[in-house]
């Protein structure tokens, strides 16, 4: 049983969708009782990062969350902007951000990139895993392809919580990891097989 | 390392039927929706437009239950246009599991409104779909309401009222070049990308697999069709078809 977040930000639908096509049961909840209970968590999001973060706050929920995550280790993902706010701070944005991953959001910086790449960056694109692991176990091939529409990017101050880099005018980094928390930039619900095979695995993640 | 373009299937619909159009006239019907995203969901296609073309002129809401049914099984970023006019109507179509909502005659009608969408839901959500006629001297103009409703200010500058609306993409269709093959207007392409920051995705017209390539070369960021993809030539038998990445690749459509 995955646990998804539903602080209202967040395209939850279609994570329910493929959770469902790969044979598993999901719940969707803002109900601190239920995320007490959770095996997995995912945080979806979309959207401003105030906005998300001012949500999740009148949620309540960030208290039973970081319980979970920080002393039960509880496998924890969060998909685009639910990543992001897995960070310090964020050029989008003056809200604080949950600090549980010591990163700061920052936008594309155009001035470095090779190319007249266009923002957001929006489209399929590949990934280098940086470290091993679960998450992305069975993604190590070339043909491997995720979406991504964002402006901003994950820039993680160790790089062992850097889990995988994408090259857009520079390289970015694409998903993150420390311990029991993932981040991924790029959506997997979105993301045919590739998003599948990785959901897969997180769901295998003990 | 190569940053991909993308190349999307255009799927027409009225009310809950697939249907293809020549000119936008001429509703030929295909079938299910929903066959024929399981196949394109099969073959891992970049992303699928869907419209429902009737729905604003009968005065219709988006078939949601349809919408639903379909989004189920898109397991690639999904945009739906056909019969928006609210913020309610948008909100609601998120929650099927839509991702990018395409907006056309709401945009000529009431900019206001898009504003709105855009500051709630984001840029990446709302694709400007502008229809595009050219006249018998040479000349083009912005069409709403399926192609019926022409929009009379020029369209250079019509379509740098909708950027400076922040919409995240312009959806750019030829009237006349709808279902028949004779290639992209690559100077409606080039004319327009030039003017704008945003993504262009230019459809209508495309016959061949060069054509993606020669759309991608006059400005388009992204590539779509609906006939190509669809039936299968030259007896315009309904075959849902789509390249493999290795036949994308050949064609170095990557850039």
């Amino acid at each position: 049983m995955i646990t998804i977040i539903d602080y209202g930000a967040g395209n939850i639908k279609s994570i329910q969708n493929m959770l469902k096509k790969i044979g598993v049961m999901s719940e969707i909840t803002k109900d601190a009782s239920v995320v007490k209970n959770a095996k997995k968590i995912i945080l979806p999001g979309v959207g401003h990062f105030d906005h998300g973060m001012k949500n999740l706050k009148n949620s309540g929920l960030i208290d039973i969350l970081s319980q979970k995550v920080k002393f039960e280790k509880t496998p924890f993902l969060g998909i685009c902007l639910g990543a992001q706010l897995l960070g310090n701070k964020s050029e989008e944005g003056i809200e604080e951000g949950l600090a549980w991953i010591d990163m700061d959001i920052v936008k594309f910086d155009k001035s470095k990139m090779l190319g007249q790449q266009k923002i957001p960056h929006m489209g399929w694109n590949r990934i280098q895993i940086m470290k091993n692991g679960t998450l992305m176990k069975g993604l190590e091939s070339e043909d491997t392809r995720f979406y991504f529409v964002h402006s901003f990017h994950m820039l993680p101050k160790l790089k062992e919580s850097v889990l995988t880099s994408t090259y857009y005018g520079y390289e970015f980094v694409s998903a993150v990891q420390q311990d029991n928390i993932f981040g991924v930039q790029f959506h997997p619900e979105k993301s045919h097989y590739f998003g599948m095979q990785m959901l897969k695995n997180f769901i295998e993640l003990n | 390392m190569v940053y991909m373009n993308r190349l999307i299937p255009v799927l027409t619909m009225s009310n809950s039927k697939l249907v293809k159009t020549r000119c936008f006239k001429k509703p030929n019907y295909i079938g299910d929706p929903i066959n024929a995203v399981k196949i394109f969901n099969d073959k891992m296609v970049d992303e699928i437009i869907l419209l429902d073309i009737t729905a604003t002129n009968e005065g219709r809401e988006p078939n949601y239950a349809k919408i639903e049914e379909i989004c189920s099984e898109a397991f690639m970023p999904f945009a739906y246009g056909g019969g928006v006019r609210s913020l309610d109507q948008i909100q609601k179509l998120f929650q099927l599991g839509i991702e990018k909502v395409v907006l056309n005659s709401i945009l000529a009608e009431n900019l206001g409104l898009v504003k709105e969408a855009v500051a709630i839901f984001g840029s990446q959500s709302i694709i400007a779909s502008v229809d595009v006629k050219k006249n018998i001297l040479g000349k083009y103009y912005a069409y709403t309401h399926s192609g019926t409703k022409k929009v009379k200010m020029p369209i250079v500058e019509y379509i740098q009222i909708l950027e400076k609306a922040e919409v995240g993409e312009i959806f750019l269709n030829s009237i006349n070049r709808d279902g028949t093959y004779k290639s992209y207007d690559l100077n409606l392409i080039k004319l327009l990308s030039e003017l704008i920051d945003i993504p262009l995705v230019a459809c209508g017209g495309a016959g061949e697999l060069g054509d993606f390539k020669k759309g991608i070369e006059a400005g388009a960021s992204a590539v779509s069709a609906g006939s190509f993809f669809i039936y299968k030539r030259p007896h315009q038998a309904v075959l849902i078809s789509y390249p493999t990445q290795k036949e994308i690749s050949i064609l170095n459509f990557n850039k």
